[in-house]
């Protein structure tokens, strides 16, 4: 039984075949095509001819896809959509996506605010207004809108009110109505977790052809006993159908494959990520074997929203990064660089641009194309060279630590030949051949999760007690999400004292994770 | 008299980030409470102080409780018309105008959107010319005023006026009502006439946030300059230190924030170390060993790219930051203001001299 595991990035479309053992059995890297399905299928087919591997072995295939990303940032094929926030009288003085820029804003068709939502303790505070909802909807159903974003003020401490006004939803506009609901979004903060929720409706066509490209390409190349799965950005698994329900998911979950793969690869739990691409270079934290998430509201396409993300931090260093000298003798690397054409442009290959890439050649750290053809490159601006790139990475490596400690860093990426080997900071730096898929490699080997949070009174429920209970609800989500029972832990478990209420209110947060059955 | 709109918003709230001094929390939220109320009801006029009449009734808008119930519930945007009925009714007079309490964080944004929604001017004035964090640390409590008569409403449309005897009480009793109401609460307190607002007020102070806000936005566009000399200049500020933080230690104590960060020297101050003291604002600079500033004077850390204020929950590891300390509003220099918020008052064992005086012969 074989896992395939494939990644679609902006420049590169990777794909591995892991075996039972988890051990690497074939890679390949492929250039992204504007249409997906044929440069997923370029993939499955290049990594398949490679292996040798029989098509009807393949279990279980894995895609992790820019697609959704692309999509806000462009603002291309999202789908019109209705916005129903449930929370008057709270709430009417932000309406809905108040600070959109106008040509995003134009997604949502129609927008109301109708009665209901809760207080922080789960008591009403207002019944749920169904007859303006329902009104809504109707008007939704005349206009021909097939999406619908609702968000409820405090739903992620009760979601009734939203999963009636879904229930409502469907009995109106018909049950292929596409719903998203913000408590099985985001987390605390309506506007945000409602943002993200706005998102994730206008998503639904995407999410639509980019999952029936995915599972097209692997039946056209026989693959049919696989179970298929699209890569989340927390580093965990979700169902194709899960992913047509929650594209907003998938965002950002190139970083954290990369993150996840490298861990993968280096068998390290707690470590430093380096991914150094073309242009840039990704720094991103493993702790416990999954992906730091970011404390600080998620920007996407200039819309904040508040779900997870990797904590990444990028810098304009890559293997293209043109080197400079100035005037005063002192060395420049990137931001700039010559990016895909990097083996036209490039000094080693016969081009004209001196890059970080020649640097790692002139200075005998890589063997690439032609070292005649650096060879002019002085001793001394090769050494400054490679001392600028040394500071720009050894100064964003210390920005991702927590304590003065020195760190393990795992590089990998195309471009990791320009870093020299020993960094301030690092305690150990480690690389592996198949560094340069390791995004691929993360998406083959991630687990499903689940993740819970509530407010809880420690005066009420004493801490362990509560602890226990949300462990339980956690791992059942796991579950629910396709993991086995048996396999499932906690990965992530957080209580944070909430100042100014009464008694030891706390925000309780678990993540549960488990191997795929 | 000039009208606030959108993009001046938008800067005062960015200038009133840095004016809360390390607190006063994100003004995100209370933004897109202003942003929301001028889309729908128009840009609200600002008076200067003088052009408030001495009798006019002047009410500061402000809220209290957990900012995270308020990132939940926002404003329902009715809670302003009740605050003003609740009021004047017990005033026997209209409201004239509204005004911030202190500038940082939502209650630098929310009196805009109360303006708005009723269609009165703004105040260009505040009781603190930057963020504190106990009720009676005002300027108004100088000249003898008192945070009540206290007008209370919540999103559903409750509401309460109630007199106290000390401050102590007024917490308390403001405390048991924002619980009853589900966590937070639209408020006006320190309720005055024109004449003691002209008196006691930090006068210009949204003006100073809208200036400090644009100055930040534009900090890499000054011809001739350094963005750093660029920023000092505009914000009048003392360059007090410029390091990477290497240390964060907080501590929750009876509802405040208290902690300390470390900071290791970058640039010219590679070498040095310096600390910051803080509860939930910052309240003492230390370079070297040696006492920089002390509060009330503003103690300011602003990214050392970006110049965007860097509040003491954003405090992590690795940050680079500039340390910067601005001149308080003069009023908090005297006698009876150290007694409210001078370094004693916040159990740091100082007398306090001013910023400038403490700068003199470099930093």
């Amino acid at each position: 039984m074989y896992k395939l595991g494939i990644d679609v990035g902006g420049t590169n479309t990777d794909a591995v075949l892991i075996d039972e053992n988890l051990k690497v059995v074939a890679s390949v890297k492929q250039h992204t095509t504007a249409n997906i399905y044929d440069g997923i299928l370029n993939a499955v087919r290049a990594v398949l001819d490679q292996s040798g591997v029989n098509r009807a072995e393949i279990g279980q295939a894995m895609l992790g896809t820019t697609h959704c990303t692309n999509a806000i940032v462009e603002r291309k094929h999202l789908a019109p959509i209705g916005v129903l926030r449930i929370g008057a009288p709270a709430s009417r003085g932000i309406p809905p996506m108040v600070d959109w820029s106008p040509d995003l804003r134009r997604i949502a068709v129609q927008t109301a605010v109708v009665g209901g939502g809760f207080e922080y303790d789960g008591k009403e505070l207002a019944p749920f207004d169904a007859a303006a909802a329902a009104a809504f909807f109707e008007e939704l159903r005349e206009k021909g809108v097939r999406s619908v974003a609702i968000s409820c003020v405090f739903s992620t401490v009760r979601s009734d009110h939203e999963v009636e006004a879904a229930r409502l939803c469907r009995e109106i506009m018909g049950e292929d109505v596409h719903v998203s609901i913000s408590s099985e979004i985001g987390s605390m903060g309506l506007i945000e977790r409602e943002n993200a929720t706005i998102l994730n409706a206008s998503l639904y066509q995407v999410a639509q052809s980019f999952t029936e490209g995915f599972a097209q390409s692997l039946a056209d190349e026989g693959i049919t006993n696989a179970q298929v799965y699209l890569s989340q950005n927390d580093g965990t698994l979700m169902t194709m159908d899960y992913a047509r329900r929650y594209p907003i998911l998938t965002i950002a979950c190139g970083p954290t494959n990369s993150i996840r793969g490298a861990c993968y690869l280096s068998r390290l739990k707690n470590a430093v990520v380096i991914d150094v691409g073309g242009t840039t270079t990704d720094l991103g934290v493993i702790q416990n074997g999954f992906p730091r998430e970011s404390g600080v509201a998620v920007t996407i396409g200039g819309v904040r929203t508040n779900f997870r993300m990797p904590d990444v931090v990028s810098i304009g260093l890559g293997g293209g990064s043109i080197v400079r000298q100035r005037e005063d003798g002192t060395v420049t690397v990137g931001p700039d660089s010559v990016g895909y054409q990097i083996t036209e442009k490039a000094l080693c290959f016969g081009g004209d641009v001196c890059t970080a890439t020649d640097i790692a050649v002139r200075l005998g750290m890589a063997e690439l194309g032609d070292r005649a053809l650096v060879a002019h490159l002085s001793e001394d601006f090769a050494q400054k060279a490679l001392d600028a790139i040394r500071t720009l990475c050894e100064d964003s490596l210390d920005a991702m630590k927590v304590s003065s400690e020195d760190v393990d860093v795992i590089l990998v990426g195309g471009g990791s030949i320009i870093l020299p080997q020993k960094l301030a900071g690092a305690r150990s730096v480690t690389q592996d051949e198949f560094g340069s898929v390791a995004n691929a490699i993360g998406s083959a080997i991630s687990k499903v999760s689940g993740t819970y949070e509530q407010l809880i009174d420690y005066d009420k429920t004493p801490r362990e007690e509560a602890l226990e209970k949300a462990k339980a609800e956690a791992a059942e989500l796991a579950v629910a999400a396709g993991a086995i029972r048996e396999t499932v832990e906690i990965i992530d478990a957080e209580d944070v004292p909430l100042q100014y209420y009464p008694g030891n209110t706390v925000r309780v947060k678990i993540k549960a994770a488990g191997d795929l059955a | 008299m000039r009208k606030i709109g959108i993009p001046e918003i938008e800067d005062i709230a960015l200038g009133a980030a840095l004016l809360g001094a390390g607190g006063g929390g994100d003004p995100y939220v209370g933004k897109l409470v202003a942003i929301g109320a001028v889309q729908e009801c128009g840009p609200v006029t600002m008076l200067d102080p003088d052009e408030v009449p001495d009798d006019a009734l002047v009410v500061p808008i402000a809220m209290m409780g957990a900012p995270t119930v308020l990132c939940e519930k926002a404003i329902g945007g009715g809670e302003y018309k009740t605050l003003y009925e609740t009021v004047s009714t017990f005033y026997g007079k209209p409201i004239y105008a509204f005004m911030p309490i202190e500038a940082g964080g939502v209650n630098s944004m929310l009196p805009i959107a109360a303006a708005a929604r009723l269609g009165l001017p703004l105040v260009d004035c505040d009781g603190m010319g930057r963020a504190f964090p106990e009720l009676q640390m005002v300027t108004f409590t100088i000249g003898g005023g008192s945070a009540t008569p206290m007008a209370m409403v919540d999103e559903k449309g409750n509401s309460c006026i109630f007199r106290t005897v000390t401050n102590k009480w007024t917490e308390e009793m403001a405390r048991a009502v924002t619980m009853a109401c589900g966590g937070s609460v639209s408020v006006s307190l320190y309720a005055m006439e024109g004449r003691f607002m002209k008196e006691y007020g930090v006068r210009g102070i949204v003006t100073r946030s809208e200036t400090l806000g644009s100055a930040i936005r534009k900090v890499k566009e000054t011809a001739g300059k350094t963005p750093e000399e660029a920023f000092l200049e505009i914000t009048e500020g003392f360059r007090l230190f410029k390091g990477k933080i290497s240390d964060v230690l907080r501590e929750v104590r009876s509802g405040f924030n208290f902690g300390k960060v470390v900071l290791d020297g970058i640039g010219e101050d590679k070498g040095k170390t310096a600390y910051v003291e803080f509860q939930n604002e910052n309240l003492t600079a230390v370079v070297e060993g040696r006492l920089m500033a002390t509060t009330p004077d503003l103690i300011c850390l602003v990214d050392t790219e970006t110049f965007t204020p860097v509040p003491t929950d954003a405090l992590k590891y690795g940050k680079r930051v500039l340390v910067v300390g601005l001149k308080c509003f003069p009023l908090w220099r005297t006698p009876e203001g150290l007694k409210l918020v001078g370094p004693r008052y916040f159990g740091v064992d100082t007398d306090y001299i001013p910023l400038e005086e403490r700068c003199k012969g470099g930093c």
